[in-house]
């Protein structure tokens, strides 16, 4: 079986009779049984209901009537719900809990004919950028098994990276899904806010989160955030302006105006591997014929302290629900109601977790949440209108995806606000609420992938893939 | 310094998250230290700002207000650390 790396060369040789479903899903689990144990990247393998799955789309493809991701075997993040199956969010807290739904995303991947692998593990809650504050073990990266996946959708990326399957569903609150495509060499989409339903997607932090692909080819992001994408009445805030094909690529030449940030690209903290790779990247464009140039973002060091405040916040809120009451773990510690809310919560959260509940605790508190909260909500709004000036004078903004390439194991672990600041070009569009791509850029000295992270204006996917498109 | 020991059993409490003594300076140290780090927005001037609340671009997605079938009883229980197949179990609450 060859490595595939789209899904349109899969669909031809599924359509020339070359391969089958089954072989690929065989295939795929090949993989997974050599490389799972070390790399940790499934939590759990749906091994014979992908086979019959496969069984079934081969009939399909036979007799005409298959879907647009037949042939598509895809892994998702285990934050998000799959019925009858176990989400735990990478949790001791919600060991054991079976989904008595599907997330919207999932369901329309179903709905196409998708042959969905397994689950993939995850940072708790999304909370984390390497993957390594998941209660079910690190993932490791394929390319050097002594450096972090990335995080928070590590095992979505390294399953891909380490074809397991061709596809995974992740999700972004400030860079995970874009974050761990960066350090495997992928390409990994946060759409813009709202453009895809968050039914059935274990929530973080509800402004911010979007579901997004991790692939290996720009193609395949954009044909399965076409079946993803758009209206649905379990989310009553998710965007019901009409899908465009994102997938039928706008490959008119047009002369663009780009601009980088220059903090970003100038910044001192930037591996030099990572630097010169990104000033290669601008040569070339410039080279093609696009106008590039800096823009200064003197707001970028409030980018991670806004991005915590309310990010903290808001999981404080949404993880109230994991109470030890209607499911996830409790404590048989408990002597009353009140001992039974904590004991089971302090038992079945990490410590990241927690910690996150405890700020976001801390800056709602009636005494500090002007200090905090308001205070953050408002530069929210001024680094949103920045941006969007800026994307009414440019086209794209650029910058590498992350500062380095992937960290070693237990490098960034002890401090949190080091293991924040690797988030620091990913969460603007987080807290914008626009669309950016990370796309591969070559690899360091050691061989290590490097990203390259390009932001458009809102609902504007179709132009972002299309150049993404013809960059990679 | 933001959070002392009983500021902090406080916060634990609003969240209901039991933090035996053995866990308070590791935990006050780094919520004191990201704090801190947070308070670096205060160098940006926000007067006449609006807080930034709602991020959707739409307003108001209206629907009709009509019963549907949700999920069965059964299957809302089915996660249930303690259940008696029509509640929820928790301790005693009232004597």
């Amino acid at each position: 079986m060859k490595n595939y790396t789209s899904l349109q060369s899969i669909q031809a040789d599924l359509h020339a009779g070359y391969i089958t479903c089954r072989q690929l899903v065989e295939f795929y689990l090949q993989n997974i049984a050599e490389k799972n144990t070390q790399l940790n990247a499934f939590l759990k393998v749906f091994d014979q209901e992908a086979l019959a799955k496969a069984d079934e789309i081969d009939q399909k493809i036979k007799t005409g009537n298959a879907g647009k991701l037949a042939g598509m075997v895809i892994g998702i993040k285990d934050l998000l719900c799959y019925k009858d199956h176990t989400s735990t969010a990478g949790s001791k807290i919600l060991d054991g809990f079976e989904s008595q739904f599907n997330a919207t995303a999932v369901q329309r991947v179903i709905d196409a004919d998708a042959i969905i692998i397994g689950s993939q593990n995850c940072d708790e809650f999304g909370m984390g950028s390497t993957n390594e504050n998941s209660a079910y073990g690190a993932c490791l990266n394929a390319v050097g098994t002594n450096r972090v996946a990335g995080g928070s959708s590590g095992g979505s990326a390294v399953a891909v990276q380490a074809d397991m399957c061709l596809a995974s569903l992740g999700t972004d609150t400030g860079g995970s899904v874009r974050m761990p495509a960066g350090f495997c060499g992928l390409v990994g989409l946060k759409p813009t806010y709202t453009r895809v339903s968050r039914w059935g997607l274990i929530a973080y932090a509800s402004s911010f989160d979007c579901i997004g692909p991790i692939t290996k080819s720009v193609e395949d992001a954009a044909i399965l955030l076409e079946i993803i994408a758009g209206k649905d009445e379990q989310d009553s805030t998710v965007s019901r302006l009409e899908v465009p094909q994102y997938s039928a690529f706008d490959t008119t030449h047009k002369t663009l105006k780009i601009g980088y940030l220059k903090e970003a690209v100038e910044s001192a903290g930037l591996q030099p591997e990572v630097r010169e790779a990104t000033w290669a990247k601008l040569e070339a464009l410039k080279a093609a014929g696009h106008v590039v140039e800096a823009v200064e973002f003197p707001l970028i060091k409030y980018f991670l302290p806004t991005y915590y405040i309310l990010t903290t916040a808001e999981a404080s809120s949404n993880l109230s629900r994991f109470d030890g009451v209607k499911y996830g773990h409790r404590s048989n510690q408990a002597t009353d109601l009140m001992s039974m809310y904590k004991k089971s919560r302090a038992e079945g959260f990490g410590k990241e977790v927690k910690r996150r509940i405890m700020l976001g605790t801390f800056v709602l508190s009636a005494s500090y949440y002007d200090a905090y909260y308001t205070k953050a909500q408002k530069v929210r709004r001024l680094i949103k209108d920045y941006t969007d000036q800026l994307l009414s004078e440019y086209d794209f903004l650029v910058c590498p995806t992350t500062p380095t390439t992937a960290y070693k194991i237990g490098e960034k672990t002890s401090d949190p606000i080091q293991m924040y600041l690797g988030d620091l070009f990913t969460v603007q569009a987080n807290v914008v609420g626009l669309p950016a791509i990370s796309i591969p850029n070559g690899v360091d000295n050691d061989g290590m992938p490097i990203g390259f992270q390009i932001m458009g204006g809102a609902f504007q996917e179709k132009a972002l893939l299309s150049f993404a498109k013809s960059l990679y | 310094m933001k959070i002392d020991k009983e500021a902090l059993q406080k916060i634990a409490h609003l969240a209901r998250l039991e933090m035996p003594a053995s866990t308070e300076d590791e935990m006050m140290g780094s919520l004191n230290s990201v704090l801190t780090w947070m308070e670096e927005l205060n160098e940006v001037d926000t007067a006449d700002i609006k807080p930034l609340t709602h991020m959707s671009l739409e307003v108001n997605a209206l629907r009709e207000d009509k019963v549907i079938p949700n999920i069965s009883r059964e299957q809302g229980l089915k996660n249930a650390p303690k259940q008696d197949g029509e509640y929820f179990r928790v301790p005693k609450v009232i004597e």
